[in-house]
């Protein structure tokens, strides 16, 4: 590495690891910053990228392994040291106050003061109105954040970042809210930013985005870093080999079973927005038992909200579902688990489990009635029932009175999923299932869903990993922005149309407009 | 090497969980000290009669309690159990007196039963009333019963113009009389009262533990969401925390009028909060999702006997109530450590076993 090269680092972190209680986040890594360019990192779900970015923040501290800035060795106990030393962070999930006005957002923790301590609210204002001009977001300051849809909260999230002035300023999946015209301004604010000498470190999952943005690229993959090149030098196909590395991941193989007749069908399924719109626009597919049916889309696709319609859950959603061919008229989700859906819920901790029941109570939740005779809870027959789950799901666990937080996320998950399979199901609906678990029991996870799929359930299942979707799927469904974009068989699925059809619709005209020019 | 620090880790964990246990039975030890304590330092106080007459005062708020401890493990609060009690009576002095006027020259007079259960009947509307506001209308508990609580109130001394209903002896020719039973009244040396309350408490806490409505309360309190997603019928469940916490509060009140023959539309004032006290200290969770009845009942006896014997003792009743908040205030402190140290044994568990 040349002279020149070196001199152009802000940022080198040495063999810096991150343990958490019994997982490793981040092993040894080596990452390097540099100054006027973007800095790209990219991985899967799960592989550590954000842990490594909440470290340079000050966030999280390392286990191990020192933090070099400007060749100096510092170490940050709490981000606002990072933000002191200028380095500056866009945090995936938001990180704002909804009762207060975007520009007291902005300044939180910084508000300007006059002499006596009082809050210059007008000169926040006026200053927070230049930042936001900058990302031409059409937001006023001193609008309350809550009333913004999420994308302009994820601009002002943006401009907080912006206005700290940051040498370096991280970004952490900015753009997965944005429409595509926002994400156009988003791109020229940053490259405003890199001609100003800021080193940017960018997260995201759209590789056409990286490619077109980055000047360097780093890759991680289960912790670890597994390739760094110049972003000139590389394409995507380099970029996913070194995602996916050479070991393919344990996914159950196939079986070869055919599946069998129409289980379920969703016609026309409609949610309204909030703000307006439609979060799920007229959708409608139908699944076989016996078969895997994957949804693939981004987030914000409405992927999470399509399963929330077809599990009751909001009233206001249109269209109609039907099981074995007959009407679901049920309206309630007590109800249409009776009819033989069931959901396993993307956010485990809150609506998944009663994190402060037990893993026996968790997993016989949704299925009480089953146990009870009258009004009276048979424990005998319940005993058996979850003792053959624990088993059939290898939950381990030693005594299934134990506090279901007690165990670990895999097998928080096993639970979910077990108290879903006790309802009895015809048609599992699983959002995400492996986010958030370790490897071993995503493998789990995955041979539960193939043996599922041949007992003859039908199963959906919504994801934002390619691979996963690949591999599991008898049919792959693509999702953007709330519609349908794309149905291929596994035969014809290729990487690229799946990318394709995801970011259908994020265009600043009209989909119908996007879809013309397809 | 590897035994060296093995059996050094042992002792630590099982004083750790020696230390869990008697924390756990806090409230059981707590009982069992302050009634040492009484019947050394106050005469008299270990007798029958008086254990008797205890007994009766603590019933009382222990069926509050009981309604109260499924409201907040449920996540809720219920403040109007006082002014239900008092507006019940009223209403049970109301019918032994005056019947029910028709308007057209006759008046429907009910015996003692059917008046105890038109009085429980207006106990579980009131409670559905709570019920409704904060399952349809979305009204916080806290409002929604502290509006209850000032409307029931309102009505119980609009019902006589604020004055007391005397006498509830009844006429014999209207068969309208014992109603004097239950409050005086006794079955096999027990006082009725209290008869009633094993009954209720042994329903309650059978409910808690073997029926799905059982469990359904404290999935609704652990996680809401969770609970609904698994197909919980989260209103109705609230509906019936409710429902049963009046139901509780009209038996209170049905007592009252009994044992006094008399019924006072100020009657119950202030009982919600000696209400969540026992049942606090009977280790309930005011974030909703753990507590039992069991623990109620004994948090009621702690409650009621401190208060008793500093009677006794002839304690002032301004000492009383700062004696009683200390109790209080003491018991969440140790509720919160222990939680710390369960959580913390639970970890050497799972490190132990790997």
């Amino acid at each position: 590495m040349s002279a020149e090269a070196e001199r152009d680092v802000i940022l080198k972190l040495e063999d810096v690891s991150k343990v958490y209680s019994g997982t490793v986040a981040v092993k040894r890594a080596n990452f390097e910053v540099r100054r006027g360019a973007v800095n790209v990192l990219v991985g899967e779900n799960g592989a550590g990228k954000s842990t490594l970015m909440k470290i340079i923040a000050g966030v999280e501290q390392p286990t191990a392994g020192r933090i070099l800035l400007e060749g100096e060795d510092v170490s940050f106990a709490s981000s606002g040291d990072a933000v002191n030393r200028g380095i500056g962070m866009v945090f995936q999930e938001l990180n704002l106050f909804g009762n207060l006005t975007v520009a007291e957002n902005i300044f939180a923790t910084r508000e300007i003061t006059n002499r006596f301590r009082k809050i210059d609210r007008k000169e926040q204002e006026r200053r927070a109105a230049e930042f936001l001009e900058r990302l031409q977001a059409g937001i006023r300051p001193d609008m309350l954040v809550e009333d913004l849809r999420i994308g302009q909260q994820q601009l002002v999230e943006i401009a907080k970042a912006v206005s700290l002035d940051a040498r370096i300023l991280i970004m952490d999946e900015p753009t997965s809210a944005l429409s595509a015209a926002e994400v156009e301004i988003l791109f020229k604010v940053i490259a405003d930013l890199k001609a100003r000498g800021v080193a940017i470190v960018y997260i995201s999952h759209r590789l056409e985005e990286l490619i077109r943005i980055g000047d360097y690229i780093t890759v991680l993959r289960d912790g670890r870093i597994t390739g760094q090149e110049e972003m000139k030098n590389v394409d995507t196909q380099w970029i996913v080999r070194q995602m996916i590395g050479s070991d393919a991941k344990d996914f159950a193989k196939a079986d070869g079973h055919l599946p069998g007749e129409e289980i379920f069908r969703a016609e026309e399924i409609c949610l309204p927005r909030t703000t307006g719109g439609l979060a799920v626009d007229h959708v409608s597919l139908s699944l076989r038992a016996g078969e895997i049916l994957g949804i693939y889309g981004l987030m914000g696709a409405g992927r999470s909200e399509l399963f929330d319609c077809i599990m009751g859950r909001h009233g206001h959603a249109t269209g109609s579902i039907f099981i074995d061919g007959k009407k679901v008229r049920e309206r309630d989700t007590t109800r249409r688990i009776r009819r033989g859906l069931a959901l396993i819920p993307e956010d485990r901790q809150r609506e998944g489990l009663v994190s402060i029941l037990s893993v026996a109570s968790n997993l016989t939740l949704a299925s009480l009635s089953r146990f009870a005779r009258l009004f009276h809870i048979r424990g005998a027959e319940e005993r058996q029932a979850v003792a053959g789950m624990v088993r059939e799901l290898a939950i381990k666990v030693a005594d299934p009175a134990q506090e279901v937080s007690s165990l670990s996320g895999g097998n928080q998950q096993k639970v979910v999923i077990g108290k879903a399979l006790l309802t009895g199901p015809k048609v599992l609906l699983m959002d995400e299932p492996s986010r958030g678990i370790d490897v071993g029991a995503k493998a789990d996870v995955f041979r539960t869903m193939r043996k599922l799929s041949r007992d003859g359930l039908g199963i959906l299942f919504a994801t934002s990993d390619l691979d996963e979707v690949m591999a599991l799927s008898d049919r792959i469904a693509v999702m953007s922005n709330g519609k349908l974009t794309g149905m291929f068989d596994r035969a014809e699925a290729t990487e690229a149309a799946i990318v394709a059809a995801s970011a259908l619709g994020h265009g600043p005209a009209g989909p119908t407009e996007t879809n013309a020019h397809d | 090497m590897t035994d060296i620090p093995a059996k050094a880790a042992a002792p630590t964990a099982s004083s750790g969980s020696l230390l869990l246990t008697v924390m756990k039975l806090r409230t059981f030890i707590a009982l069992i000290a302050v009634l040492v304590f009484f019947s050394i330092a106050a005469p008299n106080f270990l007798s029958a009669a008086n254990l008797i007459l205890m007994a009766k005062h603590v019933a009382l708020n222990a069926f509050l309690a009981m309604g109260m401890t499924f409201v907040i493990i449920t996540g809720g609060i219920d403040l109007s159990v006082g002014s239900i009690v008092g507006l019940c009576g009223m209403v049970a002095g109301y019918l032994v007196l005056n019947g029910i006027d028709l308007q057209i020259g006759y008046t429907i007079y009910f015996n003692v039963v059917e008046i105890a259960l038109i009085t429980l009947a207006v106990g579980i509307l009131i409670g559905a009333v709570n019920g409704l506001l904060i399952t349809r209308l979305n009204v916080a508990p806290f409002i929604a019963t502290l509006g209850v609580l000032y409307v029931s109130r309102g009505l119980a001394l609009l019902s006589s113009d604020g004055r007391t209903f005397p006498n509830l002896v009844g006429k014999r020719e209207l068969g309208t009389t014992g109603f004097g039973y239950l409050g005086a009244g006794k079955l096999l040396g027990l006082p009725v009262s209290i008869w009633i309350l094993i009954v209720v408490a042994l329903g309650a806490a059978y409910l808690a533990k073997y029926t799905p409505l059982g469990r359904h309360i404290f999935a609704v309190g652990g996680n809401e969401r969770a609970a609904r997603i698994s197909g919980v019928r989260v209103n109705m469940v609230k509906m019936f925390v409710y429902m049963f916490s009046g139901f509780c509060a009209a038996i209170v009140g049905l007592i009252i009028s009994s044992e006094l023959m008399a019924s006072h539309p100020a009657t119950g004032e202030s009982f919600e909060l000696n209400a969540i006290a026992a049942a606090v200290l009977g280790g309930t969770s005011m974030s909703g999702g753990r507590g039992t009845i069991g623990g109620t009942i004994v948090g009621a006896f702690v409650i009621g006997i401190l208060s008793d014997g500093l009677v006794m003792m002839g304690v002032s009743s301004f000492w009383q109530m700062v004696i009683k908040g200390l109790v209080i205030i003491v018991a969440v402190v140790v509720d919160q450590a222990q939680r710390r140290l369960q959580s913390r044994v639970t970890l050497m568990q799972m490190a132990k076993v790997g």
